[in-house]
């Protein structure tokens, strides 16, 4: 009776811990309840983890304890030492690492369950495939992103063939563990490692193509996937708590995905396997842009910005590489105090990670009301004095709506070219992540302002302080 | 058996819409804390590893010690995925109301 009881007060309490996962995402919607919703959600794990530690199963408390001491002292160090510009690798991390235990709680399953039908196989073999993949996909994104390894598609001959004769011997795989019944131990642990290897190998396969500007939808793909293991893996241990969740993650991570190639306009698929970045370099050679380029100096550019009456920021990933979001808020806040109106229109796609340049300017201290998206400021775009590109490119080139050749034709862009005047911080006339040439740099209204971000944005904030 | 299955299911799909309905009205200025934040959750996985960690000697050493390492892993994704996200969303701040 009282085992029945205690049963009962488990899963009432998985059914709680559910809900506050969904108020808690629920929150994450708007900028003011979102810190909230976070706590909300993190108390809804706090009660699954006290709850699960309540089960009869688990009669020895030394291993768990060791464990998330370990794991939360790195996770503490991990979530509070690194720099906001570090946040697109740090999540990729801990993508994979929530991949890897869903990887391993599949397969102490295997090794351990006595009772192995095959919906219970099946699971595992799920389990141990998505979150394989997840691993080390993550991990190579990780190690781009750090610029550990080189951010650059990495394609090679017969690309297509190795990733499919690796599916097909994963397929085969995943029928020996599911249908062969009452095999030894040593046959278990043997299908099993093989299949890890080749999981981990498919996740290799599939991101290293990928090319750094792209990586925003590669990361809110594995986001998707670590959702899915931990959903899978909540079928091997039949709960509903780790479906729950699992499927609200993969499903966001979804919409992310989606909303990422959007503004790329382009496909999925495109993304995953065409190596956007090597495929262009051939395309740019028949359209070189011809034209004259107008570099300005800092005094020059001080003295048309005091006397805008509206200046917007277009900040890109030169901006985190630079750290300059700092110096750009400062900026912005003498330019405000001068009676300009001063707003940041960021694109969905700037950076290496969803909504990364939010972030780095939250940091900065600027408010979240100043941040808008292309669609509030293109129509509005004429009556804007003033435009800065700070280490931002593709997402401001007029081929994306002029030149049907281009490859990045049809990606909806901030169009900066039809403001009064535009201002490119830029290091030097080099092509952009894509390799694509911009002919934003060669409009009449364009100065190019030449130098590190950060330092012309300093000069710039020194003119209007001295 | 099977019909636990069969409602595991449909408690799968639904949560999928739900979670559809839920994210697709997030502002893009959060997508980064959603992302580490839905990432925290994903840890939810913990749950399975506690439970694999935990089996003692009614088990194989080899999951008790796979148990650990995915209790070890999760946590760290559970803990520093809800900090980085609180420590995100702290900075978010709007001018006039403060």
């Amino acid at each position: 009776m009282e085992q029945i009881n205690v049963e009962i007060i488990v899963n009432l309490s998985y059914i709680l811990a559910s809900m506050l996962f969904i108020f808690g995402l629920k929150m994450l919607g708007s900028p003011e309840t979102a810190r909230r919703g976070n706590l909300i959600s993190s108390s809804g794990m706090l009660l699954a983890v006290i709850v699960t530690l309540l089960d009869q199963s688990i009669v020895d408390y030394r291993w768990i304890i060791g464990g998330l001491c370990i794991g939360a002292s790195i996770g503490y160090l991990a979530a509070t030492r690194v720099k906001m510009t570090s946040m697109p690798e740090m999540v990729a991390l801990f993508n994979g690492f929530g991949g890897i235990a869903s990887l391993l709680v599949g397969s102490a399953e295997y090794l351990n369950s006595v009772n192995q039908n095959s919906s219970l196989l099946m699971a595992i073999y799920l389990t141990v495939l998505i979150g394989g993949v997840t691993f080390s996909g993550s991990l190579v994104a990780w190690g781009k992103l750090s610029e550990t390894i080189n951010g650059k598609p990495f394609l090679y001959k017969g690309q297509q063939i190795v990733n499919s004769f690796l599916l097909i011997f994963l397929v085969i795989a995943g029928m020996e563990m599911v249908f062969i019944q009452g095999m030894f131990t040593d046959t278990q642990i043997q299908i099993l490692i093989l299949i890890c290897l080749f999981a981990f190998l498919l996740g290799i396969l599939f991101v290293i193509p990928i090319g750094g500007a792209d990586m925003p939808v590669v990361i809110a793909l594995l986001n998707s996937f670590s959702g899915l293991a931990a959903c899978a893996a909540g079928f091997v241990i039949l709960n509903n708590v780790l479906i729950v969740s699992g499927a609200l993650v993969g499903a966001s991570g979804l919409i992310l995905t989606n909303i990422m190639c959007k503004a790329m306009n382009r496909s999925l698929a495109n993304v995953l396997f065409s190596g956007f970045g090597s495929v262009t370099e051939s395309n740019n050679k028949q359209n070189q842009v011809q034209g004259e380029v107008r570099p300005i100096n800092i005094s020059d550019s001080f003295l048309i910005l005091e006397a805008a009456a509206s200046v917007l920021i277009i900040p890109g990933y030169g901006m985190a590489v630079a750290q300059a979001q700092h110096s750009v808020r400062e900026l912005g806040e003498l330019l405000e105090n001068n009676g300009t109106e001063v707003k940041y229109a960021i694109h969905p796609v700037a950076g290496r990670m969803p909504g990364h340049m939010n972030v780095l300017l939250a940091e900065a201290n600027v408010s979240y009301d100043l941040l808008v998206e292309p669609d509030d400021v293109n129509p509005v775009m004429e009556t804007t004095d003033v435009c800065i590109v700070i280490g931002a490119n593709d997402v401001v080139n007029p081929d994306a709506k002029e030149n049907e050749g281009s490859p990045i034709y049809g990606m909806p862009i901030i169009e900066v070219d039809r403001a009064k005047t535009v201002f490119v911080l830029k290091r030097s006339m080099a092509a952009g992540f894509a390799g694509i040439e911009n002919p934003l740099f060669f409009k009449s209204n364009t100065r190019m302002l030449f130098g590190d971000a950060k330092e012309s944005v300093s000069s710039l904030v020194a003119e209007f302080k001295g | 058996m099977e019909s636990q299955i069969t409602l595991l299911f449909f408690v799968l799909v639904l949560s999928v819409f739900l979670g559809f309905e839920l994210i697709s009205k997030v502002p893009s200025t959060l997508h980064t804390p959603l992302m580490s934040g839905a990432n925290a959750i994903s840890g939810i996985t913990l749950v399975g590893a506690l439970l694999a960690s935990g089996s003692g000697s009614l088990s194989q050493p080899v999951s008790v010690l796979l148990g650990t390492a995915a209790v070890t892993f999760a946590t760290i994704n559970v803990v520093g995925g809800y900090l980085v996200t609180n420590r995100m969303l702290g900075m978010f701040k709007k001018k006039d109301s403060e």
